[in-house]
C-alpha cells in the first residue's frame, strides 16, 4: 500500500510571486568579486577554505595528542603544559571553527539560495561582513600561539576557576584571546545566521513551499535558529569569565586559596558557568548534527534513486530535536555537584530526544529498502554515516541515563562517544557532500580511485579508533590526562590498545592528506562533469551553468511544481523529475494512489 | 567496489563489534562497592542498544546486497508509511523506557543517603587529596576557606569545639571500614576536582564555595587508587590518592595513629616545627615555584 502524498502541480497552479525579483549587487573589480564579495557562493568557499585550514591545524594537534597518549615517556618535547594546550585548541577549533563554520557558513551559504530558488542571501553585505569577522576570530585564536604563556590549556569547556588561574597554561593571555575570539565568532555567526533564516523564510521562489524544501535546507535552517538562540548563552558566559579574569569580578569565582595564596575573589559560582556553557553547548552539538542529518537524507535519496522515506516525519523530527535540544543541557553536568534531583529531569528529556532521532535513522535505512542503490562515493559516505551515527548515538544513551554516567563521565568513554557521534559521523557527511557537490562548484569530478581510498581508510580507520576507546572508559581511564602512568586499572594490554589507537589515527590522518590533494588536483585535472551528473532533483542542479553564475538562475527564477524527491516515479520516463518540471509535461506524470 | 563486498564489510562491522565486546580483555574494573546496580543498568543498556545497532547495520547490509543498482532496476516509490512509523515510534519509546526506568530507580538510591552512613570530608586542592574524619564526637567542625593558613591547611574553624577532635589526613592514604556505608562530603579550596575511584563506581565533583556529596559502601578489602576526574590544571593527571578498605580491627588500629586538629594546632605552636606538604607550596613573590604533587614529584608552576 503506497500513500502518495506528493502530487505535482501543473503550470497554471503555482501562485504568483508576492515579492519582486531582487536587483542584485553586481561586483565590478577583482577585489569586490573574489575578495570582498557579496555573492553567497564566494562567501561559502571562503568559509570552507578557512574552516578547512584551521581544521587541519586541529588535526595536527590531534596527532600530537595521540603521540603522547599512545607512546608516553617517548616524546620529551611534549610537556603537560603543551598537552593541555593541544587538547583545548583541538577541541575548540574542531567544534566551533571547523564544524559549525563549515556546515552553516560553508554549506549554508552555497546551498541555501540555490536550493530555495533565490539569487543570493537576503542581506548580502552583512553576509560578506560575517565572513571577515569569522576570519578575524580565527586569527585572534591563532594569535594565542604567539603570546607569552601560549594558548589556554583549560579544556575546550573553559571551566572556571581553573581556566583563569595560574595552575592552567595560557592564563596570562591565551584565555583572554580565546574568549575574545569566541565573542567575535558569535557576532559573525549572528550576522550570517540572520541571513540563512530570513532567506529560507522570505526568499523562496514561486511554488517552493516549506514542505517542498530539500531536507538539507531544513537541517541548516533549524540549526541556524538553534545557533541564534543558543550562542548568546556562550557569549554572556564568555564576557563574564573575561571580566573575572581581567577586572577581578567574581561571577564564577568563590573564595579560593590558590597554591598557598588567598585570592581576592569570593561569592561566585563555578556551576553557573557550566549552566551557561552547556545551555549553549548542547544545542551546539545539534547545530553540527542537524545539517548533517539534512544533507545525508539528500545524499541517500539521490544516490538510491528513491524518495526519502517519511519526509514529513523527517521534517518534524528535525524541528522536535531542535526544540528538545534546549532542555537537555545538564546531562553534561550530572556529576557537577548541581542539585542531584535535576538528574531525574534531564535524564528523562535526554532519553526522550532519542525517539525522534531514532526515527530519522529508521527512515534513512527504509529509504535504502527497495531502492536502486548506486554505490557512488557519496553513497558510501552516507552509509558510513549511518553506522557511526547509530553507534555514537547509542553510547549517548549510556551517558544520558544519569546513574550510568556517574562512573563513565570524564573517562575515555565520553571522548569516544562524542568523537564517534560528532567527529566521525558528521565529518563523513561533510566528505560525502563534498564529493556530491564538487562537480556543481567546479565543473569537474573528484578522482574516483583516490575517493574510494579516502572513504575506506577514513570509515574503517575512524571506527577502529573510537569503538575500542569506549572500553578504555569502562576500565576507568580518565580523559584529559597527560599520562596515566602507573595506575592499578591500566594494564599493559590497555597501554597497547592506546598505542594501536594512535597508529589508526595516523593512518586516518594520512587519508585526509590524500583527500586534500584530490580536492586541489581535480580542480584542474578532474574529469569534466556533465550537467547534473547525479541526476538530482533539487534546484541547485537545474541552473543554466555549472558552476552557477552570478545570480544563480539566469534571467528567470525557477518555478517549483513538486517536492525534491520524485525519484523512480512509476510511469515516468526517467528515474528523476526535477523540482522545476511541471506535472502534465512528458516524463512527469505523477502517480495517483 | 562491488555491492557484495560493501554488504560484507557492513556485516563484519556489526558482528565484529559484538565479538570485540565479548572477547576483549578490556572491561570494567571489578567492583568494590555496593553500586553493582550501576553495572546492571549498563548491561541492560548494552542488550537493548546492542540489538538495535546490530539489527540496523545488518539491515543496511541486506539492502545494499539486495537493492544495489543493476541494469533495469527501479526503486519503489513510497513517500511514507504512517502505520510503520507509528509502530517504530512506539517500539523505540518502549526501548527507551526500558533503559530509563531502571536508571532512574538506581539514581533514586544514589541521591538517598542511608541514615547509618558516616559522614567524613574529602578536601581537594591543586594537586593532592586530604581527608577529615569527624572524630570521637561524630561531628565535623565547621570550616571556611578564609581560615586556611600554614598552620591550618584545611581551614577548620579553630573556635568550633566540634572540630577539635576531627582527624586530619593530609595528602596521605584514606582508610575506610569494610561494609560500613559512608557519605563523602566534598570540598575544594581552589578549583573543580572530582574524587574518582573506578572500583567504587560512584563519584562527584568537588566545587569550591560549596559542599557536594555522594555515598557508597565498600564491599571488599583492598587498596584502591584515587584519580582526579575533573580537569584542574597541569597537575590534574598526577593528582592521585589511595583508599585502603580495612576489616574493622585493622581500621581501628589505623585510626588510633592519626592526628587530630587539636594535636596539629598544638604541634604547630612548638618552635622549630616545620610543616611540609601544603605549606611547602606557598608562593613567594618573584620566585619561580615548584608544585609538589601527591606522588612527591614536582612540576614547575605555569604563569
Amino acid at each position: 500500500m503506497v500513500d502518495v502524498v506528493h502530487d505535482a502541480v501543473g503550470v497554471d497552479d503555482v501562485p504568483a510571486a508576492e515579492v519582486e525579483d531582487v536587483e542584485l549587487y553586481h561586483a565590478k573589480s577583482w577585489i569586490t568579486k573574489y575578495v570582498f564579495s557579496q555573492d553567497a557562493k564566494v562567501i561559502a568557499i571562503q568559509y570552507s577554505v578557512t574552516a578547512t585550514s584551521i581544521g587541519l591545524v586541529a588535526l595536527v594537534l590531534s596527532w600530537l595528542m595521540r603521540l603522547q597518549l599512545g607512546f608516553p615517556d617517548t616524546f620529551s618535547f611534549i610537556t603537560p603544559q603543551d598537552y593541555y594546550q593541544f587538547i583545548t585548541m583541538h577541541g575548540m577549533i574542531m567544534v566551533i571553527y571547523l564544524l559549525t563554520a563549515l556546515f552553516l557558513g560553508g554549506f549554508g551559504n552555497y546551498l541555501i539560495p540555490l536550493m530555495v530558488g533565490a539569487r543570493d542571501m537576503v542581506f548580502p553585505y552583512v553576509n560578506m561582513l560575517s565572513y571577515w569577522i569569522y576570519l578575524l576570530a580565527v586569527l585572534v585564536l591563532v594569535a594565542s600561539y604567539f603570546v607569552p604563556g601560549g594558548p589556554t590549556g583549560a579544556g575546550w569547556t573553559l571551566y572556571p576557576p581553573q581556566s583563569i588561574l595560574s595552575g592552567t597554561p595560557g592564563r596570562e593571555w591565551g584565555i583572554i584571546l580565546m574568549l575574545g575570539s569566541l565573542a567575535l565568532f558569535i557576532v559573525g555567526f549572528t550576522m550570517g545566521g540572520l541571513n540563512y533564516v530570513v532567506t529560507v523564510l522570505q526568499a523562496r521562489t514561486r511554488g517552493m513551499t516549506l514542505m517542498r524544501l530539500p531536507l538539507t535546507v531544513w537541517g541548516i535552517f533549524v540549526a541556524t535558529i538553534l545557533a541564534l538562540l543558543a550562542f548568546p548563552a556562550l557569549f554572556v558566559g564568555a564576557i563574564m569569565l573575561l571580566l573575572d579574569r581581567v577586572l577581578g569580578t567574581s561571577f564564577f569565582m568563590p573564595s579560593i586559596v590558590e597554591l598557598g595564596e588567598h585570592l581576592k575573589y569570593g561569592g561566585g559560582s563555578p556551576i553557573l558557568f557550566q549552566h551557561l556553557f552547556w545551555f549553549f553547548g548542547h544545542p551546539e552539538v545539534y547545530i553540527v548534527a542537524l545539517p548533517a542529518f539534512g544533507i545525508v537524507s539528500d545524499l541517500i535519496s539521490t544516490h538510491a534513486r528513491k524518495n526519502i522515506f517519511g519526509y514529513r516525519m523527517m521534517v518534524w523530527a528535525i524541528v522536535i530535536i531542535g526544540g528538545l535540544s534546549f532542555v537537555v543541557w545538564a546531562h553534561h553536568m550530572y556529576v557537577s555537584g548541581m542539585n542531584p534531583y535535576f538528574g531525574f529531569f534531564f535524564a528523562t528529556t535526554t532519553l526522550i530526544i532519542a525517539v525522534p532521532t531514532a526515527l530519522k535513522v529508521y527512515n534513512w535505512v527504509l529509504t535504502l529498502w527497495r531502492g536502486d542503490i548506486h554505490l557512488t562515493i557519496p553513497m558510501l559516505f552516507a552509509l558510513g554515516f549511518i553506522v557511526t551515527f547509530v553507534n555514537g548515538g547509542i553510547t549517548g544513551l549510556f551517558l544520558g541515563n544519569v546513574v550510568v554516567d556517574v562512573p563513565l563521565s570524564d573517562t575515555m568513554f565520553v571522548v569516544a562517544h562524542f568523537h564517534m557521534v560528532m567527529g566521525v559521523a558528521p565529518i563523513l557527511v561533510v566528505f560525502g557532500a563534498i564529493y556530491h557537490w564538487y562537480p556543481l562548484m567546479s565543473g569537474r569530478m573528484l578522482n574516483e580511485g583516490l575517493g574510494r581510498f579516502h572513504f575506506w581508510v577514513t570509515f574503517l580507520g575512524a571506527y577502529l579508533i573510537y569503538f575500542p576507546m569506549h572500553y578504555l572508559g569502562f576500565l576507568g581511564v580518565p580523559r584529559r590526562y597527560f599520562e596515566l602512568g602507573d595506575a592499578d586499572i591500566y594494564s599493559q594490554s590497555a597501554a597497547s590498545l592506546n598505542a594501536f589507537i594512535s597508529l589508526a589515527a595516523f593512518a586516518v590522518g594520512f587519508a585526509q592528506i590524500v583527500f586534500i590533494f584530490n580536492l586541489i588536483w581535480s580542480l584542474r585535472h578532474g574529469r569534466p562533469a556533465e550537467r547534473n551528473p547525479w541526476r538530482a532533483n533539487s534546484l541547485e542542479w537545474q541552473t543554466a551553468e555549472m558552476p552557477p553564475g552570478h545570480g544563480n538562475f539566469g534571467k528567470e527564477l525557477p518555478v517549483v511544481y513538486r517536492w525534491p524527491y520524485d525519484y523512480s516515479v512509476p510511469g515516468a520516463d526517467q528515474d528523476f523529475i526535477p523540482q522545476n518540471q511541471p506535472a502534465g509535461t512528458p516524463g512527469a506524470r505523477a502517480a495517483k494512489a | 567496489m562491488s555491492a557484495i563486498v560493501v554488504a560484507i564489510v557492513l556485516a563484519v562491522v556489526a558482528v565484529g563489534s559484538v565479538l570485540f565486546h565479548f572477547l576483549s580483555p578490556w572491561w570494567w574494573t571489578p567492583i568494590a562497592s555496593n553500586w553493582g546496580f550501576i553495572d546492571h543498568t549498563i548491561i541492560i543498556t548494552f542488550w537493548i542498544t546492542g540489538v538495535v545497532f546490530v539489527a540496523i547495520v545488518l539491515f543496511m547490509a541486506y539492502c545494499v546486497w539486495k537493492f544495489h543498482h543493476v541494469e533495469g532496476r527501479r526503486a519503489v516509490y513510497e513517500p511514507e508509511n504512517k502505520k510503520l512509523e507509528v509502530w517504530l515510534t512506539i517500539a523505540t519509546a518502549v526501548g527507551v523506557a526500558g533503559m530509563l526506568a531502571p536508571g532512574l530507580i538506581v539514581w533514586d538510591k544514589f541521591v538517598t543517603v542511608p541514615k547509618e552512613a558516616t559522614a567524613f570530608e574529602v578536601v581537594g586542592q591543586q594537586w593532592q587529596w586530604s581527608f577529615r574524619l569527624p572524630g570521637k564526637d561524630g561531628r565535623l567542625g565547621t570550616s571556611d576557606t578564609r581560615n586556611i593558613s600554614d598552620d591550618n591547611p584545611l581551614g577548620l574553624n579553630p573556635k568550633d569545639p566540634n572540630g577539635q577532635d576531627d582527624v586530619l589526613i593530609e595528602g596521605e592514604d584514606l582508610h575506610l571500614e569494610l561494609n560500613k556505608p559512608v557519605k563523602l562530603l566534598l570540598r575544594s579550596i581552589d578549583v573543580l576536582h572530582d574524587f574518582y575511584v573506578p572500583q567504587f563506581r560512584a563519584k562527584m565533583d568537588l566545587v569550591p564555595g560549596m559542599i557536594t556529596y555522594f555515598w557508597f559502601t565498600p564491599t571488599r578489602t583492598g587498596t584502591f587508587q584515587v584519580l582526579c576526574a575533573e580537569l584542574c590544571g597541569i597537575g590534574h593527571h598526577a593528582m592521585r590518592g589511595t583508599v585502603v578498605v580495612d576489616k574493622p580491627a585493622e581500621y581501628q588500629a589505623w585510626l588510633q595513629e592519626q592526628e587530630t586538629f587539636a594535636q596539629s594546632m598544638a604541634a604547630a605552636a612548638l618552635p622549630g616545627k616545620r610543616r611540609i606538604g601544603f605549606a611547602g607550596n606557598k608562593i613567594k613573590p618573584g620566585r619561580r615555584n615548584l608544585i609538589r604533587l601527591s606522588n612527591n614529584s614536582t612540576i614547575p608552576k605555569t604563569n
